[in-house]
């Protein structure tokens, strides 16, 4: 096995580039790597030139890269030449002119030599022995007591990071009554305002003036759908919720928390552009296709005494991906 | 030139004289470096991180991590008067406002790519040639933890300009955090702060991505070199070179050029690719809103297969005494790729485990002489390659007019079937050329060269090789399996008789070979 069946013949011979032999050669070379350093030395006027010279608006048309600003690409390219020759130049230098003899170095074994590893095993013997570290257990126990304790300093600071999440997660600012309106725009929604096939993104009517943060939109987006009502495949419960064809779904993802952005109205599924989960509109947006383990919940709507869109009850799941305490019955 | 020697002779002694350095320099500086491109790929890793060090620097002088709510004023007309957070807005000026900032920024996001590429492509490289072995194991695990903590800081890199696309990809992340059993809504309201996205996520990212991480990869990146450098580093097979010594180039001043060219070279190259090719145009995206989306949102190349295999697991969830289990992310999103890092971390282990090879290896492999390892590498790499293609199966369905549910199917059918199958091929590939090597060594390279004998039959001329090349190509070591047995030598079950069964399984697996030409066959070739 380790028996080798041929000898080995040795490092091959040296071989002498010609710059090793021909003067003229070798001064071919010298002027080949001052060329590479002299044009680094024009990339870098270049990009000074980029710098100063050409506008920072100005646009430029390349074919294959299509329109460009032409004050960065002039600045990345000058950079690009002096950093790149530079280096060609150094790597033709070792090529062409310095020496090229390969060099052997022995290696020795990584293990120390036997005495070393005794002697050091006897040190620390030895020190410990003299710290009375094998003897004096009520001391070695009280440190080992305290070195675990002191760890839990630094964990018990992090307890700061961020509240708890207490019910947080499964609360939304959906109420009944509250007007949805369309976003942006802040505009409450008639039924008319939706077109069989339309869809809508909308967001609960805030009190003016009051801000809307991206943790509520991050919770409360709502995508409208409109079909033809016999178009719906749904049990009565589900069909109440629903107003003139008009149903609510959540718009943040039951897999994962992306927007559901992607409505196809010929076969009325909403897709998830994130992993492609496919939920079906006339089946209280059950899951076809891809990841998602549940629906997109639904928000029961109806309309208010002027006639516009409003929640009649709110989510009655939580919204968005799963997490352990989810009530997912 | 005397005034030169002079300066530097002054220098050096006044060096000397105060550390004692000379000795050491002197030593290193005839430090032998063993030439070949497969070990440039370690040194693009550590350029990339250098150019990157660079480029965030300067990006960190106008970027503002804050998620403060803004209106836009700059100079790019489409966003005009839209809010947005500080750290989008600073991004944006960076773009289109700090002159060569987009450049830098392109920069910075290409040498991202080129640092994780190279660091895959390095890995590969010590894994496929058996650079891993006893004793370099340890710069094996650091290696790991650089390749994990590499796309950490990749992902939190992205996340940085707050725009739809990092955004969502932060949404993904919370997503995952959130299906952790027990602690998982804890871990995300920690981590931002209260509910997703919050106001504190960008700042605390921002210190982790320009100060924690890159301090702990300067760390394992030293450690890493000067492991290298202390053991020396590994060398191909070939004549003249043995497991007792090591050939190459001296530091002084052939590497030394060499390396530091390259350094230049790789810097010209990102530097080129800021300057033509666009990368994350982040204008286009808008700022970030949870309620938005844009289709074919897609993670940089090195969490890609992360995403496919996120995105071909099946719906899976358990809700059981009032928990949800959310097995759809928890497998995809930490359990595989749990089980896949420490897999990877352990194999030196599980190999010499297996062989019962306990010795110093400084030689490397030719990956056809060990099939069984070079067949386990493809078959890994063929996994993340699957659930690559799944990760982009909206691009692949939009680009060539593909459906996305046939795309999806075919990945997760072929993430168990087509692995197997790559570890079969590869091995026996491995074995064929193993094959070839021998006929070689037999009966010479064919030359291509037809002759007609005298009575009319046509022979191709084969030619001996060369005792290098020959040298070559019969120098690796065959181990035999090893033989552990399962009961004593009364019939009675030895209490590890299944690990060693085990062990001896694959064991015989991984000593499938064919045999070397002995020196008794080839004396006998000669004597034709």
């Amino acid at each position: 096995m380790s028996l080798q069946p041929i000898q080995d013949p040795g490092l091959p011979t040296h071989v002498h580039r010609r710059a090793d032999t021909d003067p003229i050669a070798a001064k071919r070379a010298e002027r080949q790597v001052a060329s590479l350093f002299l044009t680094s030395a024009l990339g870098t006027i270049l990009f000074i030139y980029a710098y100063v010279g050409i506008p920072r608006d100005q646009l430029l048309f390349l074919p294959v890269i299509g329109t460009t600003n032409a004050h960065e690409l002039f600045l990345g390219l000058g950079l690009a030449i002096s950093l790149f020759f530079i280096g060609m130049g150094a790597v033709h230098w070792a090529k062409t002119l310095m020496p090229n003899h390969e060099v052997i170095e022995i290696r020795k074994e990584q293990r120390s030599k036997e005495e070393d590893r005794q002697a050091l095993i006897q040190t620390v013997q030895e020190q410990g022995a003299t710290a009375g570290l094998g003897r004096r257990t009520l001391i070695k126990r009280t440190l080992g007591l305290s070195l675990g304790l002191v760890g839990i300093a630094p964990i018990l600071l992090l307890r700061d990071l961020g509240p708890l999440p207490g019910n947080d997660l499964n609360e939304t600012s959906w109420k009944a009554g509250t007007r949805l309106v369309t976003d942006p725009g802040d505009r409450p929604i008639r039924p008319s305002d939706l077109e069989v096939g339309a869809v809508a993104q909308v967001l609960p009517a805030i009190v003016p003036g009051s801000y809307r943060s991206l943790n509520d939109i991050a919770k409360d987006a709502l995508l409208l759908i409109r079909i033809r009502p016999e178009e719906f495949n749904l049990d009565a419960e589900r069909l109440s919720w629903t107003y003139q064809g008009i149903i609510a779904f959540s718009k943040i993802c039951s897999h994962m928390g992306c927007a559901v952005a992607l409505y196809e109205q010929t076969t009325k599924h909403l897709l998830c552009p994130c992993h492609q989960s496919t939920f079906d509109v006339t089946r209280a947006a059950k899951v076809i296709f891809g990841p998602s383990a549940r629906p997109l919940p639904q928000l029961p709507i109806t309309v208010d005494a002027e006639g516009y869109l409003i929640a009649k009850a709110p989510f009655n799941e939580a919204v968005g991906p799963s997490f352990w305490g989810r009530d997912s019955a | 030139m005397s005034v030169g020697k002079k300066a530097v002779g002054s220098v050096a002694n006044y060096m000397d004289e105060r550390v004692g350095a000379a000795k050491w320099m002197k030593k290193t500086l005839n430090k032998v470096f063993p030439d070949h491109w497969s070990f440039m790929l370690g040194e693009i890793v550590m350029y990339s991180f250098v150019i990157l060090l660079l480029t965030g620097t300067f990006l960190t002088f106008w970027y503002d991590p804050s998620m403060r709510i803004v209106e836009y004023e700059g100079s790019y007309e489409p966003l005009k008067g839209i809010e947005m957070s500080a750290a989008y807005a600073s991004s944006l000026e960076i773009s289109f406002d700090v002159r060569g900032g987009l450049l830098m920024r392109q920069i910075h996001h290409w040498a991202a790519l080129l640092f994780l590429a190279a660091m895959v492509a390095h890995l590969l490289r010590v894994f496929f040639t058996g650079a891993f072995r006893k004793p370099r194991e340890l710069n094996w695990i650091i290696g790991v933890g650089l390749l994990t903590l590499g796309i950490v800081e990749g992902f939190l890199g992205y996340s940085l300009p707050d725009d739809l696309l990092s955004g969502t990809g932060v949404r993904i992340a919370e997503a995952i955090m959130q299906a952790i059993p027990v602690v998982g809504s804890y871990i995300s309201y920690f981590v931002f702060g209260g509910a997703f996205p919050g106001y504190i996520f960008i700042p605390r990212i921002y210190i982790v991505h320009v100060l924690l991480i890159p301090g702990i990869f300067l760390a394992l990146i030293t450690a890493h070199v000067m492991l290298v450098w202390y053991q020396k580093h590994t060398q191909y097979p070939g004549p003249g070179r043995t497991e007792k010594n090591v050939v190459g180039y001296p530091m002084l001043p052939v590497y030394a050029a060499k390396a530091g060219g390259f350094f230049f070279i790789v810097f010209g190259f990102t530097a080129f690719l800021g300057a033509v090719a666009q990368i994350n145009p982040i204008w286009v995206y808008g700022p970030y809103t949870p309620a938005q989306i844009g289709a074919g949102s897609q993670p940089d190349w090195y969490m890609g297969w992360l995403d496919g295999l996120v995105r071909m697991a099946p719906p899976l969830e358990t809700y059981i005494f009032g928990v949800t289990i959310s097995w759809n992310i928890l497998i995809p999103g930490l359990i595989i790729p749990g089980i896949l890092f420490t897999l990877m971390a352990l194999y030196p282990f599980i190999e010499s485990w297996i062989t019962g090879d306990k010795r110093e290896h400084h030689l490397l492999d030719r990956p056809r002489n060990n099939p069984n390892r070079t067949a386990i590498g493809a078959m890994s790499l063929t996994f993340v390659l699957v659930t690559l293609i799944n990760g982009g199966n909206d691009l692949l369905a939009t680009n060539f007019d593909l459906s996305i549910n046939q795309i999806m199917w075919f990945t997760r059918i072929g993430v168990f079937v087509l692995p197997p199958i790559a570890f079969v091929v590869t091995k026996r590939i491995c074995l064929a050329l193993q094959r070839h090597d021998r006929e070689m060594l037999l009966h010479g390279r064919e030359t291509g060269r037809l002759v007609m004998l005298p009575h009319g039959e046509f022979i191709e001329v084969h030619e001996p090789l060369s005792p290098e090349k020959a040298f070559l190509l019969s120098s690796h070591e065959q181990l035999p399996a090893l033989t552990a047995p399962e009961e004593d030598s009364r019939g009675v079950a030895l209490p590890r008789g299944l690990r060693n069964k085990l062990r001896a399984r694959w064991s015989s697996a991984n000593a499938e070979q064919i045999d070397k030409p002995t020196a008794d066959e080839l004396k006998e070739i000669e004597h034709h």
